[in-house]
């Protein structure tokens, strides 16, 4: 395995993943790196997506699946008993793959996340949600109309809002899962614009099946393939002169 | 014969099937709008009836039904929406679940007459509620669950997963999901379906027979453990029991048209309700 420099801010120990009798994830280990952007790739049902959600316990909610292994963040196996899942996902945002806006105005949006862990002081909220919108930005083209509802954004917007919204709860790791796949191209590039911007401040796990994506925005790639982590690493490297066959195979667009 | 040709019976054969069914209702309608309106007059509305209901108005029988109708949806709609809420939120959905939906189904096909029974049994004489508004407002309750469970889960099922994701993901716990996420793009079509319900109670004649009717009243009711008069069976025994029934007809049919329009109402309002907030939620 390849070493990181920076600190690992997240290590996966042998984590096997079910569904039900269905094992999704098969003993998979691997270190994701502080303030550093992380691809993972792979076809679709490779299980990248389920790995991801792993990290925040989001597969908690499907009825019957099971966990093996640990995931530890800053040391601490999230799989642990007693582990308090609220303050977990505080820490770990999420935006997912269709955005997902909440049917309320831009404002509410985003300082859903602050009112429910409790802020209802007005003027820090008020802050909280343009610090929130100026790092995903989306402040400019939405600060004269922070009461209107948000599903009369574009596309590209909503996508940004989600991912303000995932800010405002000031994680230290954000996962995104193909936060780009459903945008056209000019979103799609201020999306990946936003994520070297934010990767100075957030570890970044993101999903994607699009490799120039991958190459584009991330430090380090990881390769999933039938539920098997098949090979991870600098992304440069990884691009160039992958150490598996597979990886190889797949990259160069021959299946996949 | 073409296959065109049997294509236009077929055609006009479900046509004429669905266009009967508009007649039909119709003619009811306008049978009773016809007959009715001669009789229905303010004193109608505002008197109390006289001579056993022959003559005067049916104040006692509005009142009554209305003083039902509110009772039925306060004490069904928060049973209906909580165990909505448990079904499609929280039970893990298995056996157990399937067990409790069939149960749903086969309470929503329980005859009336059944209902009555079980709140004569249940309310008036084992809790010694008594033959009371209380035990009618209860007793129409269960009967209208079914009717509000099934239309509260399927309110609740119309909100995406996706914005219950996104909440959970900020950490928000269950019930804060479902309370600031999920209820207020969901009551709407709750309400609508527990003002359908209601406007079926309140044509209900056999429970309230049991559990709270009174054959004649002519005064307002002053609590929830006296009994009253309902418009459902207050046409019953103006159309049967009365020794005139000829005589009075133009009664039967004021009491019909205003049962009518009190749940054409009811009705009404559940669709405006529904198509204003659709309005307000869109995604």
């Amino acid at each position: 395995m390849v070493k990181i420099k920076n600190k690992s801010k997240v290590v996966v120990n042998n984590l096997s993943f079910y569904y039900g009798d269905t094992q999704a994830l098969f003993d998979i280990s691997m270190d994701i790196p502080q303030k550093q952007v992380t691809a993972l790739i792979g076809p679709s049902g490779c299980g990248k997506s389920t790995f991801i959600r792993n990290i925040n316990r989001m597969n908690d909610t499907i009825d019957g699946t099971r966990v093996e292994g640990e995931i530890l963040l800053d040391g601490n196996n999230i799989y642990r008993k007693g582990m308090n899942i609220v303050e977990l996902r505080k820490n770990i945002g999420m935006v997912f793959q269709k955005s997902n806006p909440f049917p309320k105005s831009i404002f509410d949006n985003v300082a859903y996340g602050p009112r429910i862990h409790g802020e209802k002081n007005k003027s820090r909220l008020a802050e909280t949600v343009e610090k929130s919108l100026k790092g995903a930005a989306l402040w400019d083209e939405v600060k004269d109309r922070l009461d209107q509802n948000a599903m009369g954004l574009s596309g590209g917007q909503q996508q940004r809002l989600c991912i303000a919204r995932a800010l405002a709860i000031e994680p230290e790791v954000l996962l995104m899962d193909e936060p780009a796949s459903a945008l056209d191209p000019r979103s799609t590039a201020r999306i990946e614009d936003l994520i070297g911007l934010l990767s100075q401040d957030y570890t970044i796990v993101i999903v994607t099946h699009n490799m120039q994506q991958a190459a584009r925005v991330s430090d380090f790639t990881a390769f999933f393939y039938e539920g098997e982590l098949i090979e991870t690493g600098p992304t440069d490297e990884m691009f160039t002169k992958p150490k598996k066959q597979k990886t190889e195979d797949y990259i160069t667009g021959r299946f996949g | 014969m073409t296959n065109s040709k049997t294509e236009t019976i077929i055609f006009w054969f479900m046509r004429s099937v669905t266009y009967s069914i508009v007649l039909i209702i119709a003619y009811i309608i306008f049978r009773i709008i016809y007959l009715g309106i001669p009789a229905v007059n303010w004193e109608f509305l505002t008197a109390m009836p006289r001579k056993s209901g022959a003559e005067g108005g049916i104040l006692p029988a509005i009142v009554g039904t209305l003083c039902l109708m509110t009772g039925t949806i306060v004490v069904a709609l928060p049973l209906g929406m909580a165990a909505a809420i448990y079904l499609s939120e929280y039970a893990r959905q298995g056996k157990f679940t399937q067990v409790i939906r069939m149960a749903i189904i086969t309470l929503a096909g329980v005859p009336s007459i059944v209902f009555g029974l079980f709140g004569l049994g249940l309310f008036v004489i084992f809790l010694n509620f008594g033959s009371s508004i209380l035990s009618g407002c209860l007793t129409l309750a269960c009967m209208i669950l079914p009717i509000i469970i099934a239309s509260s889960e399927e309110a609740l099922r119309a909100v995406p997963l996706g914005i219950r994701q996104a909440s959970l993901a900020m950490g928000a716990t269950k019930w804060q999901t479902i309370r600031t996420n999920v209820l207020p793009y969901s009551f709407s079509g709750m309400l609508t379906g527990s003002i359908l319900g209601v406007g079926r109670a309140a044509g209900e004649t056999a429970p309230v027979l049991l559990t709270v009717a009174a054959f004649y009243l002519p005064k307002l009711p002053k609590s929830v453990f006296d009994q009253v008069m309902c418009l459902p069976y207050h046409l019953y025994i103006l159309a049967t029991q009365h020794p005139d029934a000829d005589k009075i007809r133009p009664m039967q049919y004021g009491t019909a048209l205003v049962l009518l329009t009190l749940v054409l109402g009811i009705n009404l309002i559940a669709i405006i309700i529904r198509s204003k907030i659709r309005k307000k939620y869109k995604w």
